[in-house]
């Protein structure tokens, strides 16, 4: 027994002793260390549709089309694309490309992967468009044909990333597993895409490590060799890992603490505009409230409801006090610099909390009513904070909101299954253009990827007929004006209840240079450590 | 000592209290100054604690009272300071000495129903275990093993899902409460029994017990009139830790989203709330409620050091 206690002890200790000599021998390895408040929740690009995932995942697979630092579409596995109908667009894909397991990619990883990202148990069905059929014209041509004409279709195709057929079948992980049912396969843990990095190893909410792909089949910019990802909830602690140099860059940086990391001296704050649109959204398709005392109906449904929470919250005080300035109030679902945002839109119904009062004394409600709330603590800035604040501000107007906040590993599978009364999201459109919000957030849930994160389930016929135009009009004006429109409808319907745009804030080592997209999104091909 | 403590619980004509003071055990209470502090401050919390509806200048449970305007505000005697708010505001507003008086409520409320749950469970085991000994003793040690293998906190997310679906939908604060003491209970009760089973293995042995049981009083008998009071003495140090840890257990668990929602903040929840500002300056918002802490688990500390020796026999 004891003899067999030691011998074990001594296989833990050479185990261990073995990686740490490794790890002392090339001294020179550029190694970027990288925490954000949250984890890529899986390694798996298709399971859940969450920024901070497709970026990080983003490393490692990679689209047919990508953006670039100017968020303009480039080539990406596919090296150039075209109509060749109305209703067909041909790619034609990257040669001479393998995946990070030395697998040659071909179309049929595509068609694997489009339909991978299609079906049972993917969250991006909203990015994949409406694909009638995929013709395979050789190993590396290909044809989609859609229902009807569809001119952005490259557009949505930025964020379904290929994935390799024979590897997913070889480790049975064909189908993405569905997050919201908390079910999890290799392909959660384990990767092999054909991007600039792959993954080394993987250690759930703790560390995730990258390196460099020597293979890679483009340039990489940066000379990042190394990336340790890991990620830190609590913000002091985060903060305290900047400034001590245990890690090299961190995100967000909280409000309270941007000053300070400023005058340490060797680190920045890197602030720029978010193209993500945080908002409120109300369940109005049940008849009756899961989590609710009103019996029988359902308040939300009534728009006089609606608008009484829009006209309670004060907005200006939140910017000024929870976000310290650095947010931008906004009307609509999509921000400035998102394609097809109208300015003459953006206006806000104005704080009014005895309006607000009369509004529900009108619905029916003169003495308010009690509704729970659910809400993100580890995922937005200051998510947590504005939830309270609101909920405070509506029970001014006498609806007692029962605040849940939680982290977000179990906020999205629980939000996402639509099992929420009130709720907290935000959206940063992929493709930089208002279809894409309208179609995941406004669209009436339908087929495929329609209306996916229209989590309360509004529903206007009307917008709905207009997206589907959007999605095939060609002429910029025309669309632009039946975005407009849908916009409007749905602002005067107040299907969701917009709250700002928050800043990006990233912490870092003067030292490191990047890439601060306004999609949040960093990609470590583009890091460099001076 | 143990029979000054039976006697001062017995019914007698000069009145409970006057005989306990009148005791030993009062004796030695009035000789021990840190006694004395450590239950004055015990008692004011306790009195701000539970008359915080009343005494609080601010209701902070009603959300309704809040103002924005007022978030992060310095202590009243800071420049920026609002008389209104004596300890200063938190980031919505809240003023910081009502929000620690309701905060502490909340706290030593599931810290308290928690540690005396899992000290009645552990204790009955312990004895048991201890004094039945055989397949009683092993089942129940190997039970504390497996439950030892388990953290509080996934014990309070299974007990928390299993509730969440049993419960009513709209219950949510009644049910943190339930699922907080529920898991902290769980996992707390294992250091009591074996600390008990411990004592009790070594006074079975005894003289007197061997007396007890020579004059035929019953296992039940011998178990709670005789075993009983020599083993509680490490089992009340226990629980005075365990009232704190009851405390940081809590505000763990709130923040993953199990436990007090933080419209309705305890103290667990104030000071890691306030965590987040401390390097911007804005210290007020976790230092107040973590120096409530700190008084709140020291005095109950000392009193609970001071019990032990007070009814350790040996040190008399």
């Amino acid at each position: 027994m004891k003899f067999k206690t030691l011998a074990f002890s001594a296989l833990i200790g050479l185990g261990l002793a073995a990686p740490a000599v490794a790890a002392d021998e090339p001294a020179k390895t550029v190694v970027f260390r990288f925490a954000d408040q949250g984890d890529a929740l899986s390694m798996d690009p298709h399971s859940l549709n969450e920024s901070l995932q497709l970026a990080f995942d983003g490393n490692i697979y990679e689209p047919l089309v990508q953006l670039d630092r100017n968020l303009k579409i480039v080539p990406a596995l596919a090296t150039d694309w075209k109509q060749t109908a109305p209703t067909v667009w041909r790619f034609n894909l990257r040669r001479n490309v393998t995946f990070h397991d030395g697998t040659p990619f071909t179309a049929d990883d595509v068609i694997f992967s489009y339909n991978r990202a299609r079906g049972e148990g993917s969250d991006i069905r909203t990015y994949v468009g409406k694909v009638k059929e995929i013709k395979k014209i050789d190993d590396y041509t290909l044809d989609f044909i859609t229902d009807g004409p569809y001119p952005i279709l490259p557009n949505v195709f930025t964020r379904w990333y290929i994935m390799s057929k024979k590897w997913c079948t070889e480790n049975r992980a064909e189908k993405p597993v569905d997050k919201r049912k908390g079910i999890e396969n290799t392909a959660s843990f384990k990767a092999n895409g054909t991007g600039p990095f792959r993954l080394k190893s993987r250690d759930p909410g703790t560390l995730t490590v990258l390196v460099r792909n020597l293979n890679y089949w483009g340039k990489i910019d940066g000379n990042v060799e190394e990336v340790d990802f890991t990620p830190i909830g609590n913000a002091a602690t985060r903060v305290a890992a900047l400034i001590s140099g245990e890690i090299d860059m961190m995100e967000p940086v909280p409000q309270q603490d941007i000053a300070r990391i400023n005058a340490t001296p060797g680190l920045q704050v890197l602030q720029g505009p978010e193209l993500r649109t945080i908002f409120l959204g109300m369940d109005q398709k049940r008849d009756e409230l899961l989590f609710s005392n009103i019996k029988g109906k359902n308040p939300f449904k009534d728009k006089r409801v609606r608008q009484a929470f829009y006209e309670a919250i004060d907005i200006e005080a939140i910017k000024a006090k929870v976000m310290r300035g650095a947010s931008t109030p906004s009307a609509l679902m999509i921000a400035p610099g998102v394609h097809g945002f109208d300015a003459s839109l953006n206006k806000r119904l104005p704080y009014d909390p005895e309006a607000a009062k009369k509004l529900l004394a009108d619905a029916g409600y003169p003495n308010g009513f009690e509704v729970s709330m659910n809400c993100p603590n580890d995922r937005y800035v200051n998510d947590a904070e504005i939830c309270q604040a609101v909920a405070s501000m509506l029970a001014r107007v006498n609806v007692k909101i029962d605040l849940v906040a939680e982290s977000k590993a179990t906020y999205f599978p629980k939000i996402l299954s639509r099992n929420t009364s009130f709720y907290m999201l935000g959206w940063t459109p992929s493709t930089i253009d208002a279809h894409d919000a309208l179609y995941s957030l406004v669209a009436s849930p339908g087929d495929g990827g329609q209306g996916q994160f229209n989590l309360g389930a509004y529903s206007n016929p009307k917008v709905d007929e207009l997206i589907s135009r959007i999605q095939s009009e060609t002429d910029d004006a025309k669309r632009s004006a039946m975005i407009s429109e849908a916009m409007k409808i749905h602002e005067d319907d107040i299907g969701h209840i917009p709250l700002h745009q928050q800043a990006l804030a990233w912490g870092m080592k003067k030292s490191v240079s990047l890439v601060q997209l306004p999609t949040n999104d960093l990609f470590f091909k583009w890091v460099v450590l001076h | 000592m143990a029979l000054a403590m039976n006697d001062a619980t017995a019914p007698v004509p000069r009145g409970r209290l006057y005989r306990l003071w009148d005791s030993d055990f009062g004796y030695q209470f009035r000789r021990s100054p840190v006694a004395i502090v450590a239950s004055v401050v015990l008692l004011v919390w306790l009195i701000a604690a539970v008359g915080a509806p009343w005494l609080a200048p601010h209701n902070t449970l009603d959300l309704a009272t809040l103002d924005l305007i007022d978030a992060r505000l310095p202590p009243a005697w800071l420049e920026g300071g609002d008389h209104r708010y004596l300890l200063g505001t938190d980031e919505q507003g809240r003023d910081m000495l009502s929000a620690i008086m309701f905060g502490t409520r909340i706290s030593l409320l599931i810290g308290g129903v928690a540690v005396i749950l899992s000290m009645l469970i552990g204790v009955i085991l312990g004895l048991a275990s201890g004094y039945v000994g055989g397949r009683v003793d092993a089942f129940i040690m190997r039970l504390a093993d497996v439950q030892l293998s388990f953290p509080a906190i996934l014990i309070a997310l299974l007990v928390n899902g299993v509730l969440r679906v049993l419960m009513p939908r709209n219950a949510s604060e009644t049910l943190a409460f339930v699922v907080l003491v529920a898991a902290i209970t769980a996992s707390g009760w294992v250091q009591y029994a074996r600390t008990v089973r411990g004592s009790t293995l070594v006074e079975k042995g005894r003289d007197y017990v061997l007396a007890a049981r020579v004059i035929g009083s019953g296992r039940l008998a011998i178990l709670f009139r005789h075993v009983l009071p020599n083993v509680i003495g490490p089992v009340l140090i226990l629980a005075t830790v365990q009232i704190a840890t009851a405390i940081i257990t809590e505000a763990t668990l709130s923040f993953l989203g199990v436990g007090a929602p933080p419209t309705r903040p305890s103290l667990g929840t104030l000071i890691d709330n306030g965590n987040k500002y401390l390097y911007s300056g804005e210290w007020w918002i976790t230092v107040f409620p973590g120096l409530a802490l700190v008084m709140l688990v020291l005095s109950v500390n000392l009193l609970g050091d001071w019990l032990r020796d007070a009814l350790n026999p040996k040190l008399q």
